[in-house]
């Protein structure tokens, strides 16, 4: 890594402001997990790191707290490894955190930092080579190896959202807190860039602002969620695919249906279709299988990742057969 | 996963030929975006900074006080195989991928590689060479052995502190928990469920 300044803010202003001078050169830092990856491979040189982690006077960046409308607050800082391990979370969120990375890395990475995390595109992260992304003029990924990259909401770029806690969050209608010129509550779902709008980016944070933390509407009654996920090692891996649901089954039949997949699409991927499928419905396997393929239906696959749909529709039916509680059938 | 074809290196570049010829642009290689001059009158910072050169670090390595110099860039396991020579926390991946580097900070294991020398100021680092004291073994150290839990042994290091936090939180454990807790730790020689084996023997109080 070439030589960088380690900067200790202790108030939240600070470190806006260090990095609001000279957006380029100084990176606010979490765990350090994506960012050292960066950095080693030269895909990012920064003169400064600014430490959030030293931040005294924001206690809401640390733990799980509730939150004045009822629901809870995440704060930004809040490891992979504390919310895995928070059993008053929801199952879906748990299970994703618990399932991305590995123990160590979950100890370091952040929710923030992994929301905030850029892609795994193997073009992308070659510091020899220069994608739409890094400015160039062409997608690598579409004549090239595009095995891990996108089938829904592709183009002109073809990641996929690398975040696994984005897909978990999304589902449970989460929305995120900015610090910046205008203090904000967005949807979580407002947070993601999608390549359409700018190939380049993935968020919509501007120069010096800082996700504070992810805001937890209240669940609604009888709620139940699952995550899963595949990946080609159990530990260690991205996912290939992962689907996240939550419903209410207070009355026998399904409202409030979340169905968000992820490592599909450049932004986690709400489907609509399914959701409409199953709301205020009946659970049954019948209807998990038509509302899996109503999900995968707007699909385009590449080359090499047309794998990736009854991939997609396995895990989604896993999904709602386990947040619904009804035996996967064979 | 078996039904998905390999990619190998070679259909990965060929692939990455025949986008760059579509595309018409040749590969550059673009140099990282240079540190602008940074702005000397800035208002005075709440909070410290360090480096870019090496700058006073103090922490505790396997109980010993250490004093000493690093460059914030240093990682961790550079300062301790450097720095330290204290090589017995491995360098494989250097991108939190395979564990090799696994050090105990404050108790947690966490990638030495995907950490700062700075940021363990004030902390307590164990790493394998803390395991045995007066130079005698471990129970852990002694169970590999006697489970046959290390081959090649370049993962072995990272295997035992995974190993030993999980011994220092739950005491009593099992096979599943053993299996969590080594899931950072990537063994090419296969010696997993000889850890398991291993790990278990010690819980159970015998080595
Ligand atoms: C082996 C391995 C496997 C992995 N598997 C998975 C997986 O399965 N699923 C998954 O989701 N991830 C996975 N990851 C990625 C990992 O989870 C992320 O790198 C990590 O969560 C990033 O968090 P961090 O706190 O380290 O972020 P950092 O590296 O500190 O920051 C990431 C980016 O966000 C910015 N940033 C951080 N916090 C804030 C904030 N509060 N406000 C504004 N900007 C901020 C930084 O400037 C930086 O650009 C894996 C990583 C490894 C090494
Ligand atoms: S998918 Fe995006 S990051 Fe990957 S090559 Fe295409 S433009 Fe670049
Ligand atoms: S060398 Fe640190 S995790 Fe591989
Ligand atoms: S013993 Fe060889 S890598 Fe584990």
């Amino acid at each position: 890594m070439q030589p960088f300044a380690l900067i200790r803010p202790t108030t939240l202003l600070a470190a806006r402001d260090r990095v609001h001078e000279h957006p380029r050169a100084r990176l606010f830092r979490a765990g350090g997990v994506d960012l050292l990856d960066r950095m080693k491979e030269g895909l990012d040189a920064p003169a400064e790191l600014i430490d959030l982690r030293t931040i005294a006077d924001e206690k809401s960046l640390r733990g799980i707290n509730p939150d004045p409308a009822g629901g809870c607050q995440l704060g930004a800082l809040v490891t992979l490894a504390e919310l895995a391990a928070a059993a008053e979370l929801d199952a879906v969120l748990r299970e994703a955190a618990g399932s991305a990375a590995t123990p160590g890395i979950r100890n370091l990475a952040t929710l923030g930092g992994n929301l905030l995390q850029r892609p795994r595109c193997w073009y992308y992260r070659n510091v020899d080579l220069v994608c739409l992304k890094k400015g160039g003029d062409a997608c690598l990924a579409v004549t090239g190896e595009n095995k891990y990259h996108a089938i829904l909401g592709g183009g002109p770029s073809f990641i996929v959202h690398p975040s696994t806690l984005a897909a978990a969050l999304l589902a449970l209608d989460a929305s995120v807190d900015i610090a910046g010129d205008t203090p904000r509550n967005i949807p979580l779902a407002d947070l993601f860039v999608g390549p359409k709008q700018d190939p380049t980016r993935e968020h919509s944070l501007g120069p010096g602002e800082l996700l504070l933390r992810v805001v937890l509407p209240p669940a609604p009654p009888g709620r139940r969620s699952a995550y899963a996920v595949a990946k080609e090692k159990q530990s260690h891996d991205w996912p290939l695919v992962e689907a996240a649901v939550s419903l209410s089954l207070a009355t026998g039949v399904m409202t409030q249906v979340r169905v968000v997949l992820g490592h599909v699409a450049p932004t986690p991927w709400r489907s609509r279709e399914a959701e409409a499928v199953l709301e205020n419905q009946a659970p049954s396997a019948d209807l998990f299988r038509k509302a899996a393929a109503a999900a995968l239906a707007p699909a385009r696959p590449l080359r090499h990742n047309a794998y990736k749909l009854p991939l997609a529709q396995g895990l989604l039916r896993e999904a709602l057969h386990r947040a619904a509680d009804l035996p996967l059938p064979e | 996963m078996s039904d998905i074809p390999r990619i190998s290196r070679r259909s990965l570049f060929r692939g990455v030929g025949s986008a760059t010829l579509v595309a018409g642009c040749a590969a550059k290689t673009p140099t990282p975006a240079p540190a602008p001059g940074l702005d000397p009158a800035a208002p005075p910072l709440a909070g410290t900074a360090l480096g870019p050169g090496p700058a006073p670090l103090r922490f505790t390595l396997n109980g010993a006080p250490q004093t000493l110099e690093a460059a914030p860039s240093t990682t961790l396991l550079e300062l301790l195989r450097h720095q330290l020579d204290a090589t017995g926390s491995k360098l494989v991946c250097d991108r939190g991928a395979c564990g090799a580097c696994t050090v105990l900070v404050d108790g947690a294991p966490q990638p030495s590689c995907m950490t700062l020398a700075h940021d363990v100021e004030g902390r307590g680092v164990t790493t394998v060479e803390g395991l045995a004291t007066n130079n005698q073994l471990s129970p852990l150290q002694r169970a590999f052995i006697e489970h046959d839990a290390l081959q090649c042994g370049y993962c072995s290091s990272g295997m035992l502190m995974s190993c030993q936090a999980l011994l220092n939180r739950r005491g009593a454990t099992d096979a599943a928990a053993v299996e969590h807790a080594i899931a950072g730790n990537l063994c090419r020689c296969g010696t997993y469920p000889n850890v398991v084996a291993a790990v278990l023997s010690v819980a159970k109080g015998g080595a």
